[in-house]
């Protein structure tokens, strides 16, 4: 049997296995090199970078390149400024999606359907199209140079997310409603001490996702955000570029530590990335 | 109560009107986080862009109508629009099929009895978790011309790598190679899927003798094709909206080589203020965006086969 039959047979052929498992460390070995192409050359010392053939192993390992590349712009105000983003957008995404995705899933008014549709059909809506006067409009308020064009949008519910929560919604059976609306549990209440309770795994998911998106965000910042004073992680990274486009090892060492929190999210929340994946993937 | 006078059938209906009125009235009350978001967010800023882009304003002074002007110059007298099209054009048709093809037979390879399941999908979605600005200045240095460590291990093997980025002809293949590094995130999606073929028309197939090539044809690929409509779908809208790197990785250079679409829209709007004219650029990749997704739906209809559906 070749890979084409992919049947989950007990013992399929061995040139199967044998292709499989190259092609899987082929595949591998390209998602990690560049992974440990960063970290290697991260804790280099500067004259390492430029030797060929290059040295996977640094020697003397170079810890204060972290330290150096932190501290030479100032990091920690970036860090604040994006967590800052990250906590806020998390509270108003996850609440403001979950009522609205809930509305959709559970409750009954004329015009529900156009209007899920209409909500889905924006998620094909380029992001550009709405970003000049939406830039104008925060202009206007004087918002820009602060957090809050990033920030405030996110109290709105969104498109994807609500269809992720939707789904899962529909999933929980009925019956726990039904019996809180006999004792006369109002909407909100059996939204809030019914539903939400049953919905941790995808409120988890939609917290980290959310996280990824908004520690990673680069053009929103970009366009508001011109005073170093409220710069994000992304755009400290890009202003060290610029500055520091030879010294490698300390864009390495700066670019590690952005990603590094994510990495770490993924893996000790592994299985909720999995959970995201089949609510939003499967079955459209 | 209040009209015991009332025949008990009309009392329930009238009951049964007013909770339906009042489920209603939670149902908006519900939604309206989102229908105050699209009116202010998304249908208002896209009306007001579409007038934008019949006017020249540079934020400062009041926008001035000038016609259909930005459409004329778009098309008749500004090359880069013409390039940035053409870019991005290239990139969606190479990176598109390049990553369906690649996630679709990564996830059948996974669909085996390999051992390590877990692992091997930890690996290949560890991509998709970091991106923006680190994991393109990552790979500026994976690509660097002299030191890289691509160029290094083709030296290793006695060959010399060309500037990746920095040669021309080079550049734009080098961000959809780059773009390959996210494709486990899709393998997973099709795994999923591959999990959902019930396993007994594979049987019903070996019992009739099909060729593992026929099984792939003709129950593999239509039990999947909804799942490959949906990663087709947000793979050429992903394709299309291309940004950051443009910006961190070559600025959109060299030559031009790497202008991609929404990088020269927003050059064309915060650098130099031209924004009656970038407005006129999205509403123009709007409708090529609803044009694509409208062909890949009306297609659909002929190779995307669901449950059910009588044919």
């Amino acid at each position: 049997m070749t890979a084409w039959a992919f049947r989950r047979s007990p013992r399929g052929s061995l040139l199967g296995k044998v292709v499989a498992y190259a092609v899987l460390i082929f595949v591998s070995a390209f998602v990690l090199i560049p992974f440990l192409w960063m970290i290697s050359s991260a804790l280099k010392p500067e004259y390492q970078i430029f030797i060929f053939p290059p040295k996977w192993l640094p020697q003397p390992i170079m810890w204060e390149n972290f330290h150096k590349a932190l501290t030479h712009l100032p990091f920690l105000t970036y860090f604040k400024n994006t967590m800052t983003i990250v906590v806020w957008t998390i509270i108003a995404n996850t609440l403001s999606n979950a009522i609205v995705a809930y509305g959709f899933a559970r409750l009954r008014g004329p015009g529900k359907d156009v209007l899920f549709i209409l909500a889905l059909s924006t998620m094909m809506l380029p992001g550009v199209v709405t970003m000049i006067p939406t830039f104008a409009l925060f202009n206007k308020l004087g918002w820009v140079n602060t957090l809050k064009p990033l920030i405030v949008p996110f109290f709105f519910a969104n498109a994807p997310t609500i269809f992720l929560l939707r789904q899962f919604f529909l999933t929980i059976p009925g019956d726990l409603e039904e019996a809180a609306k006999i004792d006369g549990a109002n909407v909100l209440r059996i939204f809030w001490s019914i539903f939400l309770p049953l919905s941790k795994p995808a409120l988890a998911t939609i917290i980290i996702f959310r996280f990824l998106d908004a520690w990673n965000d680069f053009m929103g910042p970009l366009i508001y955000l011109n005073d170093q004073r409220f710069y994000t992680l992304a755009l400290g990274i890009n202003f060290f570029r610029g500055e520091h486009q030879i010294q490698w090892n300390l864009l390495m060492a700066a670019s590690v530590t952005v990603m590094l929190p994510c990495l770490l999210i993924f893996f000790v929340a592994q299985k909720y990335f999995i959970e995201g994946i089949q609510l939003t993937g499967m079955k459209g | 109560m209040a009209a015991p006078a009332v025949p008990a059938p009309v009392r329930t209906a009238r009951k049964r009107d007013m909770q339906r009125t009042r489920e209603a009235a939670w149902f908006y009350a519900c939604i309206s986080p989102w229908m105050i978001g699209f009116l202010v967010f998304t249908i208002g800023p896209m009306l007001v862009s579409l007038y934008l882009s019949f006017t020249r304003w540079d934020l400062l002074s009041a926008p001035s109508w000038i016609g259909v002007r930005n459409y004329v110059k778009m098309f008749t007298d500004d090359p880069l629009f013409w390039t940035s099209l053409k870019v991005t054009g290239k990139y969606a048709l190479w990176r598109v099929p390049a990553a369906l093809a690649a996630a679709l037979g990564i996830a059948m390879l996974m669909n085996q009895d390999v051992k390590g399941i877990r692992v091997w999908r930890t690996i290949l979605y560890l991509p998709n978790v970091v991106s923006g600005v680190a994991v393109a200045v990552l790979w500026m240095w994976v690509f660097n011309k002299d030191f890289g460590v691509i160029n290094s291990l083709l030296a290793f093997i006695g060959i010399q790598g060309p500037g990746w980025l920095s040669d021309p002809g080079w550049s734009l293949f080098s961000m959809t190679i780059m773009s390959m590094w996210t494709v486990g995130g899709m393998s997973i999606i099709f795994l999923a899927g591959l999990k959902n073929i019930p396993q007994y028309l594979y049987e019903a197939a070996d019992i009739d003798g099909a060729s593992s090539w026929v099984k792939f044809t003709r129950i593999t690929l239509p039990q999947l094709s909804p799942t490959i409509f949906y990663n087709m779908i947000m793979c050429v809208i992903g394709a299309f909206q291309t940004f950051t790197e443009a910006y961190v990785m070559t600025n959109g250079g060299p030559l031009n080589s790497t202008l991609f679409y929404n990088f020269y829209l927003y050059r064309n709007a915060f650098r130099e203020f031209k924004m009656g004219y970038a407005s006129a650029m999205a509403w123009f990749l709007f409708v090529i965006i609803v044009v694509l997704s409208l062909l890949v739906i009306r297609s659909s209809a002929l190779w995307v086969y669901y449950e059910g559906e009588k044919k």
